[in-house]
């Protein structure tokens, strides 16, 4: 049923004025006011677990997507980027938390602050979100491990703290899985290596061959030239020293 | 039985009149083009999060269109008097009220159907399958209740602003047990203690929707039957008891 209109010459000309004056009002006040606020917001602490499962209408999944692509674009305010280091890591820290706790299969959080937010110039900010990456690694370690074998890359050539990636490989090594791929559980050799702790990458070495886990011919040949060649290097070592 | 069948085809005729489907249409083009900006955005699980924002989105576009639609149409009924029409004629009050649900009970089908299809691309048609009934039983409830509220307040305002807090309090009533109950709230206060009365009572009472259309099934496919055996049972009795209170209502009106 289409309704039939009359012509525009049957609208009294006062409404047409009206119409004509309240759209220029509205345009002359748009140019009036102040333009946008471009001042810096500062992230805020995110809100306990509970209140946010509330808002989330029981989807928390979807919940944990908005919030993560929000996190994400924070740094970009009013057509400003913001460096990571005029963010607070500790708040960030949090709402990364909360994320995990809604969408605990999500990789996005971690993957955020491995590759992102760990790009920080500062170090302390860098070590406090590498570190979040460590912990938040224990509670899923077969599907969290990338991450923490990222960090390990970080804290070993970016912020040459090699105790520190030693002990991100370690973590990776004690709670491998079969799935994990034996680069990332053989990463502690390089570090140690390095740190020239070459006794104790002897013994990782040996012991990883002892295990029986390796099925691979090459890789067991790998290992085996790279034990052979710390065994050299150890007694070289050695002569030099006596 | 016919009669039922003529009352349902004529609401069906008139959601087709109302234009109802080009609302549905228009809500799928904007979950499409909302999916897309999202797709752009993100750095990974670029289809799991297309998938869960869309079919959220999908999911309240629904309960919002499909209720809106029930409310309207039940509310036109009342000011253009055709109900008295209607219960004037040889015809029980139970089957008019029969009649109309099957027909928006159909018109809820369809916008189920439409929207599922829309999840096709990136998820397992089981999972969407499974998502398609979900909702299906989530608007049944819905659609049950919106024509209950019509029949109590005959006003578009009243009856839909319980419609949405029923379906917010559905959705979150777990999270309030579970806040109200948990291990911060150390107070036991005679006030805490009846709002935990309350809440639980509320929880009692209402059907637990926070189980019905997981995005968890499209993000991550970890529906299977036994979900949809739980949601089709809570759907039963919840009809059941939601006609019951039309009936009751409607039977007592000196219409």
């Amino acid at each position: 049923m289409t309704e039939q209109q009359r012509s525009i010459q049957s609208v009294p000309k006062t409404v047409k004025f009206l119409l004509i004056l309240g759209l220029v009002l509205q345009m002359a006040w748009y140019y009036y006011l102040p333009p946008p606020d471009a001042e810096i917001q500062a992230l805020s602490s995110p809100p306990k677990q509970e209140l946010l499962r509330i808002f989330s209408l029981g989807d928390p999944i979807v919940s944990a997507k908005i919030l993560m692509l929000w996190l994400q674009a924070f740094d970009n305010q009013s057509g400003q980027f913001l460096s990571y280091q005029q963010i607070n890591y500790t708040t960030l820290q949090q709402w990364l938390e909360q994320i995990l706790l809604l969408d605990p299969q999500s990789q996005y959080p971690l993957l955020a602050a491995s590759h992102l937010y760990s790009s920080v110039k500062e170090k302390n900010k860098q070590r406090q979100i590498l570190e979040f990456v460590y912990q938040q690694f224990f509670i899923d370690p077969s599907h969290r491990w990338p991450w923490l074998a990222h960090v390990t890359v970080l804290a070993k050539h970016q912020l040459k703290d090699l105790p520190l990636a030693l002990k991100y490989a370690e973590a990776i090594a004690t709670y491998a899985t079969p799935e994990m791929p034996r680069w990332a559980q053989e990463m502690q050799i390089f570090i140690l290596e390095d740190m020239g702790e070459l006794e104790r990458a002897r013994l990782v070495i040996g012991g990883m061959l002892a295990s029986g886990k390796l099925i691979d011919p090459n890789e067991i040949k790998f290992l085996n030239d790279k034990l052979l060649t710390l065994e050299k290097s150890f007694s070289q070592e050695k002569e030099q020293k006596y | 039985m016919r009669q039922i069948f003529t009352l349902a085809a004529l609401v069906t005729r008139e959601a087709l009149r109302t234009r109802f489907f080009v609302v549905i249409v228009m809500l799928l083009l904007i979950g499409f083009g909302l999916s897309l900006f999202v797709g752009q955005v993100t750095l990974i699980e670029t289809q799991a999060t297309q998938s869960g924002l869309l079919a959220a989105f999908l999911r309240l576009g629904a309960v919002y269109v499909v209720s809106l639609f029930v409310i309207t149409s039940m509310v036109h009924e009342f000011q253009d008097r055709s109900i008295y029409l209607w219960l004037s004629l040889p015809m029980q009050r139970s089957t008019y009220v029969f009649g109309k649900l099957s027909g928006f009970a159909l018109v809820a089908l369809i916008t189920a159907v439409l929207f599922g299809a829309a999840l096709l691309g990136d998820v397992p048609y089981q999972q969407v399958g499974l998502w398609i009934l979900s909702l299906l039983c989530e608007l049944l409830i819905i659609t049950t209740l919106s024509l209950l509220c019509v029949l109590t307040f005959h006003q578009t305002i009243q009856a839909f602003s319980v419609v949405v807090g029923f379906y917010i309090l559905a959705r979150s009533i777990s999270a309030m047990q579970l806040m109200a109950q948990g291990p911060l709230n150390i107070s036991q206060s005679w006030i805490d203690q009846l709002i935990n009365i309350f809440i639980n009572l509320l929880a009692m009472l209402l059907p637990n929707l926070e189980r019905f259309t997981q995005s968890e099934w499209l993000v991550y496919h970890t529906g299977h039957f036994d979900n949809l055996l739980e949601i089709v049972v809570q759907t039963v009795i919840y009809l059941i008891l939601l006609v019951a209170m039309s009936l009751f209502d409607l039977y007592r009106k000196n219409l």
